[in-house]
Order: structure tokens, then sequence, then C-alpha cells
């Protein structure tokens, strides 16, 4: 999977979660919290996504990784390389 | 003999809903408690079911159509047998085996019929108006042309406007009419996040527990021993609820809050907690709630533990008479058994009503959520 | 220029072109027409063109049937449409029949003028508007001119026409004065004209109406209210497009006739907007008729019994909800 790829599809599972979210509008190093009241329910439900798109384990202590755009694209790339 | 089902009240504020869908067509059976139809209200898309089983005879509203709290929606056959006795002259006697009638294109003029002209109603349409907000400026009222235009070029109140609007109008409410006290007592939170972590681990990432999930529950256990804060205050009188519908106070994206129930949270488990919270969360997001979970809130737990502060004074959502706020979960200085020791501290605050219950079994009662959380695997 | 002498003019150049054209009518020739439409003309054509009749009126139009049958271009004039009841039976079982009977065979050129309407104190038995009836029947043409223009338009283009055309000449309107525009040989019989363009409300009519939906649009104008005034000419068959375009531009319709309402061309124009442009309406349909009382001779009872400027006003005004 491309970089881009990767991105639209993070972007995709950001939406399912937070359905109210442009993703046209979102800023890929700012943190989601800070962009749109991402809560910790919120959180966890994207981690889960995450998790379920990508076939990644994630345990708690990693959720602040997946904070932005940028991270998670990092993250699971990074997973994905291991 | 035909039951009227109306419009139900999906909260103390409402007034009026726009009818999206229906689902039940005439001749469908129903049952008590089966979603019939999807209405737009100012807290968004909701569910709502029927409160009487029987056969449908007539649905009485079109799509589209905004109704108030109150006005008969559909016809219901209570007892098929019994049809013929329908209590509505103009409606046809039900057979069992009749072919259903179908729904009228228009709503009857009878119910929340808005004088307008069809150029209007149809640019209306096309512009996404509600007719039901736009002032008549013609002859006798009449929804005119002008008018819709005159709306469509208004910045529209958007749907969060509106909910600001209702949950103004209930905290004013609250604000005058309820005589607030307010407690709080800190928390030690350390035994329920250490348990947390560790549990957390061992599961899978669907199954992991946010920390408001152990407190949910302890504000369960809590309440079924101090049963002055679980219940709704009318007409001068409290009548307290067997059943736990809590309300857990989520805040949306845009300024909106809303405030659904976990409803039955007295039979539930950690984990059916922990899943039944993110499936209220999810539908929040989606903008899909049913009506009770709206409207049956028995009490509310408010937590803020998002934003940092340390603790909040919260305001009780009328008909309920308690409200617990929470706040975040910090590391503070703890002083225990003469030693001063980092652990992670959680401040709860408990807001209710002085007509119901005091400052004692207040006391008692955020006592005991503090305990049990001191032994979170016990919950 | 006057409306009397334009159509005197139109009868002059169509007799001057075609041998085929004569005129027949009481009083016509000698007296020159009770409207004095056709004074000179028998001096100019002479007797055999310029035909008096007996006060027959079902006679003469029943000859003048029989001579478009026989190849001629015979104009018949009948003083009032009152009069022309009598002539009711030539009119409508034969020369609207003759050629649908024949399967083509006998057309029936017939051109009839007749003086429509009232405002001349001429009483009810002179006074009446039937046009409207006679746009009831198919195999007739119904004009009605309204403008200088027109007058000097259509009854060469009735001439042309192979169906038997019923002219009706608003009484009101003989001595009106005006120039005539160079555009008017480009008149037709098919459409009818916006007067005056508008955007808030779109007033119907034709005849001397026009001239009072004119003056009441000046009247709007100074009130904001921006009329659109659609003159119909041709009453069968009514242009429907002209008609609808207008009421979707503007939404609103009021219909000035001075035809009375029951069962008038004013309820056959409201029904067809409503089939075809319901969606479009701002606000119900109004008709401004002549009250239904035969038109009284006492000049105050016979203005008001017609639609006058001040009620059209009142009309629109009412329907667009603004007070005068």
């Amino acid at each position: 999977m491309s970089a881009n790829d990767l991105q639209s599809t993070i972007l995709r599972l950001l939406t399912d979660v937070a359905p109210d979210v442009d993703p046209a509008s979102v800023q890929a190093d700012v943190d989601f919290r800070d962009q749109f009241d991402f809560d910790s329910m919120d959180q966890l439900n994207f981690a889960i996504a995450i998790h379920k798109a990508f076939s990644i384990p994630i345990p708690e202590a990693d959720y602040p990784k997946l904070a932005s755009l940028k991270k998670c694209v990092d993250y699971v790339e990074n997973k994905q390389r291991q | 003999m035909s039951i009227e089902y109306c419009m139900p009240s999906l909260g103390a504020d409402m007034e009026a809903a726009t009818l999206v869908e229906w689902k039940i067509k005439p001749g469908d059976i129903v049952k008590r408690g089966d979603v019939v139809a999807v209405v737009e209200t100012d807290k968004g898309a909701i569910d709502i079911e029927i409160y009487e089983s029987g056969c449908v005879e007539r649905l009485l509203v079109a799509p589209d159509t905004r109704v108030l709290v109150g006005a008969p929606l559909a016809l219901i056959a209570g007892e098929p047998a019994a049809a013929t006795t329908s209590a509505v002259p103009t409606a046809p006697a039900l057979e069992p085996e009749s072919k259903p009638e179908p729904a009228p294109t228009v709503a009857p003029a009878m119910h929340g019929h808005v004088k307008i002209s069809p150029a209007a109603r149809t640019r209306a349409h096309a512009l996404n108006i509600d007719i039901d907000k736009v002032h008549g400026s013609g002859p006798g009222g009449v929804v005119t042309l002008q008018d819709i235009e005159s709306a469509a070029t208004k910045p529209k109140p958007s749907a969060s406007d509106s909910m600001k609007a209702v949950i103004a109008a209930a905290m004013a409410r609250s604000k005058r009419e309820i005589p607030h006290y307010y407690l709080s007592t800190d928390v030690d939170y350390s035994a329920t996040m250490t348990w947390l972590t560790r549990r957390n681990a061992e599961l899978p990432i669907e199954q992991r527990m946010l920390p408001i999930v152990p407190l949910l529950r302890a504000i369960v256990l809590a309440l079924k021993t101090t049963p002055d804060f679980n219940g709704y205050f009318k007409d001068n009188t409290y009548k307290p609820s067997d059943a736990i519908h809590l309300g857990v106070a989520i805040a949306q994206r845009g300024g909106g809050l809303i405030v659904p129930a976990l409803l039955d949270a007295q039979d539930q488990t950690l984990a059916q907690l922990t899943g039944n919270l993110r499936d209220l969360v999810n539908r929040v997001r989606a903008g899909r709630l049913n009506n009770r979970e709206l409207s049956e809130g028995t009490i509310t737990l408010t937590s803020l533990g998002d934003g940092g502060v340390d603790s909040l004074s919260p305001v009780i959502y009328p008909p309920q008479v308690a409200i617990i706020g929470a706040g975040t979960v910090r590391e503070r200085a703890w002083a225990s058994e003469g030693k001063i020791d980092a652990r992670p501290v959680l401040t709860l605050s408990l807001a209710a009503d002085h007509r119901v219950s005091n400052g004692r079994s207040g006391a008692q009662f955020l006592a005991r959520i503090r305990d049990y959380l001191q032994a979170p695997e016990k919950l | 220029m006057t409306y009397r002498e334009a159509i005197r003019d139109a009868l002059r150049e169509a007799l001057k072109s075609d041998a085929r054209v004569f005129l027949m009518g009481e009083d016509i020739g000698m007296y020159g027409g009770s409207f004095a439409v056709t004074k000179g003309l028998l001096a100019e054509f002479g007797e055999e063109r310029i035909r008096d009749t007996p006060l027959s009126e079902s006679a003469f139009t029943g000859a003048g049937i029989g001579a478009a049958l026989a190849g001629m271009r015979p104009v018949v004039e009948i003083m009032t449409g009152n009069f022309s009841l009598l002539a009711l039976d030539q009119i409508v079982n034969n020369a609207a029949t003759l050629c649908h009977m024949s399967g083509g065979q006998l057309p029936v050129p017939l051109v009839i003028r007749l003086g429509t309407g009232a405002s001349r104190q001429l009483a009810a038995q002179h006074s009446h508007s039937f046009e409207g009836w006679y746009a009831h029947i198919p195999g007739i043409r119904v004009l009605a001119p309204a403008t200088i223009d027109d007058a000097r338009a259509m009854p060469g283009l009735a001439l042309k026409c192979s169906d038997p055309v019923l002219i009706f000449e608003h009484i009101g309107l003989y001595n009106m004065e005006g120039e005539l525009t160079s555009s008017w040989p480009q008149a037709d019989i098919e459409h009818a004209a916006v007067r005056r363009e508008g955007s808030d409300v779109s007033l119907i009519t034709y005849g001397a109406s026009l001239f009072k939906c004119l003056e009441a649009a000046d009247a709007l104008a100074k009130a904001g209210v921006n009329a659109e005034v659609i003159d119909l000419r041709t009453l069968r068959p009514l242009d429907n497009e002209t008609i609808f375009a207008s009421v979707r531009k503007t939404h609103r319709a009021v219909i000035v006739d001075e035809g009375w309402r029951s069962g008038g061309i004013s309820a056959e124009i409201a029904a067809r907007i409503g089939e075809s442009c319901l969606y479009d309406l701002d606000a119900p349909v109004v008709r401004v008729c002549t009250r239904e009382i035969p038109v009284p001779y006492p000049r105050h009872l016979e203005e008001a019994a017609l639609p006058q400027v001040a009620e059209i006003v009142a009309s629109v005004q009412d329907m667009m909800g603004k007070a005068a």
C-alpha cells in the first residue's frame, strides 16, 4: 500500500468514527483532539478501526501514537514493516 | 377500536418533530416497543417506538411533515376482531385480509398544516427549508414564495443552534426550579487504574475499557442502596425509579451537548457497559438515537475528563434529581497513613435536588461510589 | 389615427387587393356603419361590394357563409355581439362545422366583425361581451384587437384564414387615438402579446380591459408592484405558452375580463393555469369580471358593473398581502 493509499484509508476510518469531520479539512500534523475535540471514546474507536483495517495489535500505551494523521501514518507504516 | 398513535415527547422541551420516514405501512402488525418511524428533532434523527400493539390501520401524516407532540401520527386497530367499531368514523373498517390503504400523500389539514402557496411549497422543498419555521407574510398569514426566498437567504439555524436553545431552556428551568446543593470528594483512582491497565493489556482492543466504565458501574451499585438520587421530581412529588437509566453527557463537535441514557444499567456488567457505551457514543456521532434513550434518563453522569479540569459543579437535567460530575484523573499528591505520595486522583462531585435529598444522604452516596472504586475487581 | 380608422384602412386595403372581398351588414353603406367604421367605403367601392342588408342577422350571416363556400371572401358586420345571437345557428351550426363535416372539402373563409362590450350607456341589449361564448366553439377563430396596430392588421390576417373568424371590436375603443407603429405588418393571430413586462403579477386581459390593466400596472408600480400585462389578442385558440410563461415568471395571475365570471373565458384561463402552473402559483388565481347582472344603463351603475382600474389594483394588492 502506498503512502497515499494509506493516508486515504486512515482518513476514511477517521470519518467513520467521526462522521461530522470533513476529511478535506484534516490537518496532518495537528492532534485530532485539538482539531475536532476528539474525546477518549473517539480515540478508542479510532484505534479499534485502525486495528481492524490493518490487522495490527495496538497496545493501550500506543494510543497517543495515533493522535494525529501524520503520527498515525508513521505508526501503521512502522508496524507493517515489522 | 382504533387507537391514535401520537407523536411522543422525547424530552421536556420538545414541542414538535418532523417525520422523516415510516417503518410501517397500513396492514402491518405492530407490537409494543417496535420502532415504527424515524423523526427529526432538535437532537437529531430518532427512532420512535410504539406503545400499543395492534394492526396499523392508517398513517395520518406523510414524511417531511412537522408534527406537534401529542398530535396523532397513525391509527392503530388495537384488537383486530373489534376493528369494525372504529372510533374514527371516516376510517374504513379493518378486515384482517383487507388491502393496505396507501398512505395519504399530503398531511391532513387538521394537524400542523401550514398555509403555503404551491410555488412556495415547491421552492421550500427544493431549498430544503422547513416551512413550519417560515413566517407567512401573505394574505391570512399564507407562506409565500418571497417568504421562502427570504428564509433561504437568512442563515439557517443549525441543528446545534436549536439544540443549544433546548439545552438553554432545560438548564434555565433547572436553575430556576431546582434547589441544587453540591458536594465533592477526591477519589484515589490508583486501584482502578492499575486494575484497568492490567486488564486492558490482556484484552483484545474491542473489549478494552475506558476509565469511565468502572465509574458508571460504581454509580449503579451505589444507587441501589441510595435511591434518593435516581428518579424524577414531577408535580411536587419525587418518584424514585427502580430501573437505572444512566444518562451520559456527550459533547458534540460544533458545541452541541446530548445526554442519552444507558437504559437499564442496573443489570449490566462492566463488559456490557463497555459495549453499550461505545454503541451509544457511535450512535450519537451518527445522529441515530431512540426516543427512550433521550427521554428516560433517571440520573446523569457528566465527565470533563478529557477537558483537563479537576472538578465541576454540574446542573441537574430536569426532571431528574441528581447529576454526578467527574473531573480529570490526574496524578496528585495524596496523603494517607501519614505519608504523601503521587496517585491518580479523580474528583467526583454531586449536584442534587434538595427537595428530594439532603447533604447527609448525598455524602453517603458519593462515599459509596468512592468505596466501590477502591475494589474494582468486585465491580 | 383612430382604432376605427385603422379597421377601415384594413378593410380598404383588403377590398383593393382582393376582388373576392366584399362587405355586408346593417347600415354599413349609406349610413357608414352604426359605429362609422365603413364610412366612405360605399362611395369608394360601390354597392356591389359594400352591401346594406335587412335587419336579419341570421339571413345575412347565412348569405356570407354561402358566399364564402362559393369562393368569395365576405366580411360580415354584425352591429353588436348581442345581435349576433340571432345568427348563432348560422355561426355555430354552419360556419363552424361545414369544413369538419365535409372532410375538409368545404372551408368557410368568412370574417365576421362584431362590436362588443359596454362603456357607452347602450344598456343591456347592446353592451354584453359574448366573445367568451364564441371562444367555446371549435371550428372558428375568435380575435379581439385592442391596439391600433392589431385593428389595422387583424382584418387582413382574418381574411387569409380558411376558417371562419370572428373579430370582436370593443365599442369603447373605436374613438381611441394612437399612432400606427411600423411593426404592425408583423402582427399574427397566433400569439398573445406581452404589453408590459413585469415580475410580480400577470394581468391577463384582452380588448378594452387592456388599457385598464396598463393603467392599473402604472398605479401598482408606484406602490412597488411590478405587473406584467398580457394582451391575449386571440381568444380561440388561446396562446397557452405566453400565459404560462408569464405566470411561471410572476407566480401570480389576475384575469381581467369584461365578460361575466361564471363559465367565462376567465374561468377557462384560470383552469388552464391551474392545470399547468399550479406549482408555480404563489397565490390563488384572481378574476376581475363584470358583475353578474345585465349591464345597467345609468352611467354610474354601468361603471360599477364593469371591471375598473381601482378594482384591479385592489385585487393585486389583496393577493400580495400589501395594503394600499
